[in-house]
């Protein structure tokens, strides 16, 4: 008998990969034109995004007036909506959800692992409970409290880094114990807030649930800065960063120094998460989807941290207006957004790792 | 395919063009040993493997290190490449104690390919052996025509130019293994070290693979690798460094070491030592143990004399 032949999955007809564009001098550097295509073409999208956040409202500013505000040309009142008020929400949206981001990319690719983002392994949480402790202790200052968050997610870094170490920090084994750090400071973070008086109480909580809301240049302005600044020291660590997906080993043949550079991007990524948790709160999935739809659309080679930036001020953006517009009247927290959103994710990985683990 | 090689007497491979396109950065030998262990204390935790140890690396050898499992071969080339920190004594690389020189300039004069590493998802094969690159990059300095020089090198020598838009996702063992030695090619190091490199690769690709190390060896590089076949260690190796018990017991070249009491004493395997009757030099052939022979056992197997 002659059975049908199997189509063989593996020996598809050669792929051609993307077309690679070497930059001659003085740039020296080599891009791939597609990932840079999409990348451009999602950074529109988080353009749209903005433009929107700052047109509509309950006063609507159409896209002329909009315009002439920022021709000098607005009424006074257009002024203060645009520029006060909406601006710095809408800022807030694409660079915070590019923290977030970035802040997931260095983690999942740290640990090889799509679960492997902040808000799994627990240094959000941290940062939360550093924020909730300042607030407690020292008041709803906006230095303070973002002191307080920063603190908070080095400290739970550092936690769960040691618990973790086992002659180095093998991924897998990192999540596992910050899923398990993140419990416990959840529940301690509960037990603050039941503690607290009332005022204070009120305070964390609706800072707790991660919000755009009520953010003004003063609250954003450091934000940014911290923000670029981390952005900066990233940058000079993304190609030790990218040597080390092919493993330890050979990282450190081809002259990476794996253990400095693995500590150096744990600091940047916890900073990065927790300035971003500082300005509007503990907002999940931003950092735990971005990177992984960054890579799926690019079709980038292992991590992206452009990609991963510019999706996560896209989804932020995007999850900012949902809240904002999609209730009619009343608006909800982005945190809730992302947290119905990111729950479906996350179910969805869960399901996808394990038939890939089984595969 | 290089196997139509090894049936010819005369080292002239078909493909020599093919290899001749890579070339070490620095093209002359320097004289001496370019890598030494000093007294080496090596181990991991607790568990001590070698106590001691003093080894030289020749200059334009292809060094083979055999040993059974778990004598502490890879151990050493661990120790040799700098990726795990000796107790004690000290590593020289050109006279130099390895651990005080920068992570880059190392990667510039050794490069090693490791037992396992990993291939980023979606990365394609010429990505990926530009990654090779890395020690010859800097921040402002990404990537040049030297650079796609050594790529396109690297493809040329290891016979992947074909594969390189393919995803490494999609490849077979054997050309993985073959992109991944194209990284370390170029790296561009006039030393290579191969931590057993032939693993789990057919008898074919093992063969296309040392004949590939063995042109890279007559073009000047240095080159150690762990291997596990004793006859592809007489046969392509010009150095042999036989361990046990993370001891030394003897090194030299094949046709001087190899014989029936090293075998017994290394492997504690009885085997003789006849001339390689293709190449010349020595071949180990094992010898069989008793014969099962129970007498109630009437299975085909246990006595074939039923199947006739």
């Amino acid at each position: 008998m002659i059975s049908a032949p199997v189509t063989d999955r593996g020996d598809s007809s050669p792929r051609t990969r993307h077309r690679m564009l070497t930059l001659p001098a003085p740039f020296h550097a080599r891009i791939d034109v597609r990932v840079l295509t999409v990348i451009g073409l999602l950074a529109l999208l988080a353009l749209v995004a903005a433009v929107l956040g700052l047109v509509l409202g309950s006063l609507a500013i159409p896209l002329d007036r909009l315009v002439a505000v920022f021709l000098g040309d607005g009424t006074r009142i257009e002024r203060t909506v645009v520029t006060q008020w909406r601006a710095p929400r809408v800022v807030a949206g694409l660079v915070l959800g590019a923290a977030l981001g970035l802040s997931g990319a260095i983690f999942q690719s740290l640990t090889r692992n799509p679960l492997g983002s902040p808000d799994i392994i627990g240094f959000s949480t941290g940062a939360h409970a550093g924020g909730i402790i300042t607030i407690i202790v020292l008041g709803d200052g906006v230095l303070s409290v973002s002191a307080g968050a920063i603190i908070g997610g080095l400290v739970t870094a550092l936690v769960i880094y040691l618990l973790a170490w086992n002659r180095g920090v093998q991924g897998f084994r990192l999540i596992i114990v910050g899923i398990g750090v993140t419990a416990v400071i959840s529940s301690i973070n509960t037990w603050l807030i039941m503690r607290a008086d009332l005022d204070i109480a009120l305070a964390a909580a609706s800072w707790g649930v991660g919000s755009l809301n009520g953010l003004s240049w003063t609250k954003v302005t450091p934000a940014l800065i911290m923000i670029a600044l981390a952005s900066v020291a990233l940058w000079t660590q993304a190609r030790s960063l990218r040597q080390m997906e092919m493993g330890d080993d050979l990282a450190r043949a081809l002259g990476t120094d794996t253990e400095r550079s693995r500590l150096l991007m744990i600091v940047i990524g916890v900073a990065l998460v927790a300035v971003a948790t500082a300005a509007a709160g503990p907002i999940a999935f931003v950092a735990l989807a971005a990177p992984q739809i960054a890579r799926r659309v690019t079709g980038a080679a292992g991590t992206t941290l452009l990609g991963s930036a510019v999706v996560g001020g896209l989804l932020l953006s995007v999850a900012d207006l949902v809240a904002q517009h999609a209730f009619g009247e009343r608006q909800v927290p982005v945190g809730v957004v992302t947290v119905s959103i990111g729950g479906l994710y996350l179910v969805w990985l869960l399901i996808h790792e394990a038939r890939r683990q089984l595969a | 395919m290089t196997t139509s090689t090894t049936d010819t007497a005369a080292p002239a491979p078909p493909t020599t063009a093919a290899y001749d396109t890579t070339k070490p950065s620095e093209p002359e030998a320097p004289t001496g040993a370019p890598l030494v262990g000093r007294d080496l204390t090596i181990g991991y935790d607790r568990r001590v493997i070698s106590v001691g140890l003093d080894v030289e690396i020749p200059a334009g050898e292809f060094t083979v290190i055999v040993g059974p499992n778990a004598c502490g071969k890879s151990t050493l080339l661990r120790a040799l490449s700098r990726l795990l920190q000796p107790r004690n004594g000290q590593v020289l690389l050109d006279g130099r104690d390895i651990a005080r020189l920068r992570s880059k300039d190392v990667a510039k004069r050794l490069g090693l390919l490791p037992q396992s590493s990993i291939a980023p998802e979606g990365i394609s094969v010429a990505d990926l052996v530009a990654r090779g690159r890395n020690p010859h990059q800097g921040l402002f300095r990404q990537w040049t025509s030297t650079d796609e020089q050594a790529v396109t090198d690297a493809l040329a020598a290891t016979n992947t130019v074909d594969l390189a838009d393919r995803l490494v996702d999609e490849l077979s063992g054997g050309q993985r293994q073959r992109v991944w030695v194209a990284m370390a090619l170029a790296q561009q190091t006039e030393l290579l070290l191969l931590d057993e490199p032939t693993s789990f690769l057919d008898v074919a690709h093992q063969v296309e693979l040392l004949e590939l190390f063995g042109h890279l060896n007559h073009q000047g590089r240095t080159i150690v690798a762990v291997l596990h076949d004793l006859n592809q260690a007489c046969r392509y190796g010009t150095h042999v460094i036989a361990m046990r018990e993370g001891e030394i017991v003897a090194e030299g070249r094949p046709e001087q070491i190899i014989t029936a009491d090293l075998v017994s004493d290394v492997f504690g395997l009885d085997a003789v030592v006849i001339e390689d009757p293709v190449e010349g030099g020595p071949m180990v052939v094992p010898r069989r143990g008793p014969r099962p022979t129970r007498p109630d056992d009437h299975s085909a197997l246990a006595n074939p004399a039923h199947l006739r």
